[in-house]
């Protein structure tokens, strides 16, 4: 039978959460459908730490060590993948859909002519052909995707679709290393640095009260009642990416995937339509209580409670009672 | 600086109940408003700010009929000195068919950078823009939320998950994908639009264009839209607001959380 590769994402020497919940359901495809899991590693020394980490998820992990890997550049890992695709014809290829496999997973499926379905919340396996499951509408509504036929096929995961279990049982996988090939290409990308963008005067990590506020709150004058809210109730100010995007708060008050993951014991969302980016962001919230005017917003249905109503309403009714 | 900024006209879906069409392959379109794809919106003023600074031209060009050229005249109103509609007729379209067309007209073009939006907001696909960059053949990064160009190449900016960012270096020309709050789009008011209509807007039908079948042959076919799958979803709270926020309140305490 055919092979499930998994392209391994890690970040300054770590395995990302990604790559871990993609190995976990390729296992569980594979298990089902007799197919070979294959990770696949590209990565300077920090190889070390990684492949040990990947090798107890995945039966066989390929290895291409080279300094050129020391950080992450969509050109050399299309140009590595393609040829390894052409060589090995895995039946399915999983990469994330994070900010790197979208620059990646395109690249491939043109390099590769596999086709290419991203952001899958789920993948089906039926008389040899794969389909997947991905939303549409910012969540508000699901497609089943069918590809045209291959002989492989490429898959973006969305992070946090398919949750590793903490009672993993461990196997032993074993580690091929590979030469790079030689010839590869020049890149006209070069790393310069990383940079911390969620560090500011507030940490919202740390609040047992969240009072966040999203898109609903309309105007940037309105924030000011919010933050008043927040004051009086003893809580933290927080908010979801479109406040950001709008600049009516600096960047460290953001929650969800490219802001902070919070745990507060609870989150009050009030005008935050509750897009994947940002639920991804409370998982660790004890509570969740939401407004929104949209009794169809998705935030109502990760939330513990709900209140359909303009948020100025629930707002200044609270400000009354403290 | 040449720019090509590539825009697309999208459902607005936010407070709006989305009602699935017959065949199950897509919603009723014919009650909902139309607007600029949000993401895209910022590629047109980051290709606008890039041209006041280093002069040039901005090309904007999408695909679609001629209620869609409503997003062309909106990007010529920011500032785009010129725009292109593909027709594309009755083709069937995914992100591999739409990438494909785009290379073909842009590849005509003289450009330095090309940009698009991250992702559309009605299919969420995060494809489009990278398929392109390599049917173009030129370097790439998504989810750019800074660009410095300098001579050849460009510092660009790109935002990681995790509250970090990555910068690098990429030689010119490129195309980016554009995330959304790298910078603040300008108003665009319905007298600037009206004056638009003077630029150039030519319109090209998808057969012109040469593409092969298996160019305009889609990868992957939507089988079945459906709603989300039931959760056990939230408890609503229900009464006057005072009651609400009774209960709100009642609510928080309980958790423990001293107010």
């Amino acid at each position: 039978m055919g092979e499930i590769l998994v392209v391994v994402e890690h970040r300054q020497g770590e395995v990302r959460e990604i790559s871990k919940e993609m190995l976990f359901k390729a296992g569980e495809i594979c298990r089902n459908a007799s197919h070979e899991l294959v990770a696949v590693v590209l990565a300077d020394n920090a190889a070390d730490n990684i492949v040990p980490e990947v090798a107890k998820m995945a039966e066989r992990v390929l290895v291409f060590q080279d300094d050129r890997f020391n950080n992450f550049d969509s050109h050399l890992y299309r140009e590595v993948l393609a040829r390894l695709v052409r060589e090995r014809n895995p039946f399915l290829t999983l990469m994330g859909h994070t900010s790197w496999g979208m620059d990646l997973a395109p690249a491939l499926s043109i390099k590769s002519g596999y086709p290419l379905a991203t952001d899958c919340v789920d993948i089906v396996i039926e008389d040899g052909r794969p389909s997947v499951v991905r939303q549409i509408y910012s969540g508000k509504l699901f497609s089943r995707v069918s590809f045209r036929e291959s002989t492989g096929y490429l898959i973006t995961v969305r992070p946090g679709a398919f949750l590793v279990p903490e009672e993993q049982p461990e196997v032993e996988g074993k580690t091929e290393l590979h030469e790079l090939y030689p010839d590869m290409a020049e890149t006209g990308k070069e790393f310069l640095e990383f940079v911390d963008t969620g560090a500011g005067d507030v940490d919202i990590t740390q609040a047992d009260l969240l009072v966040s506020v999203g898109r609903g709150v309309g105007e940037e004058e309105n924030i000011a009642d919010v933050q008043e809210l927040a004051d009086v109730m003893g809580g933290t100010l927080s908010c979801s990416r479109p406040v950001v995007d709008k600049n009516w708060l600096p960047k460290y008050h953001q929650v969800g995937t490219s802001g902070k993951s919070v745990k507060p014991k609870v989150y009050f969302a009030l005008g935050i339509s509750g897009a994947f980016q940002h639920v991804a962001g409370i998982a660790g919230a004890g509570t969740v209580i939401a407004v929104n005017k949209d009794p169809k917003a998705p935030i109502f249905r990760v939330a513990d409670y709900g209140v359909v109503a303009d948020l100025f309403n629930v707002v200044s009714a609270l400000k009354e009672k403290l | 600086m040449n720019i090509v900024v590539c825009v697309k006209r999208v459902p607005m879906t936010q407070e709006v109940d989305l009602i699935i069409d017959e065949g199950k392959k897509g919603v009723r379109e014919d009650e909902l408003a139309y607007v600029i794809n949000d993401w895209d919106n910022y590629a047109i003023e980051e290709a606008v700010l890039l041209q006041e600074k280093f002069g040039g031209t901005v090309t904007a060009v999408t695909i679609g009929d001629e209620e869609d050229e409503e997003v062309l005249r909106r990007a010529l109103a920011m500032g785009a000195d010129k725009s292109v509609r593909v027709d594309p007729g009755d083709r069937e379209l995914d992100g591999f068919v739409v990438s494909g067309i785009l290379a073909k007209v842009i590849r005509d073009l003289e450009f330095d950078l090309v940009l698009t939006g991250v992702q559309a907001d009605d299919d969420n696909l995060g494809m489009v823009g990278i398929m392109l960059a390599e049917k173009l053949e030129v370097g790439h990064a998504s989810v750019v939320v800074g660009v410095e160009p300098d001579g050849d190449s460009a510092r660009v900016k790109v935002e990681l998950e995790g509250g970090m960012d990555e910068v690098s270096n990429l030689r010119l020309p490129a195309l980016l994908t554009v995330q959304t709050g790298i910078n603040e789009p300008r108003y665009v008011s319905i007298m600037g639009i009206r004056k638009a209509r003077k630029k150039e807007l030519n319109v090209v039908g998808v057969e012109e264009l040469g593409l092969s079948e298996e160019e305009l042959t889609p990868m992957t076919r939507i089988e079945e839209v459906f709603l989300p799958p039931e959760t056990d979803g939230a408890e609503m709270i229900e009464g006057d607001s005072s009651a609400v926020a009774e209960q709100i309140l009642r609510i928080i305490r309980e958790k423990g959380v001293g107010i």
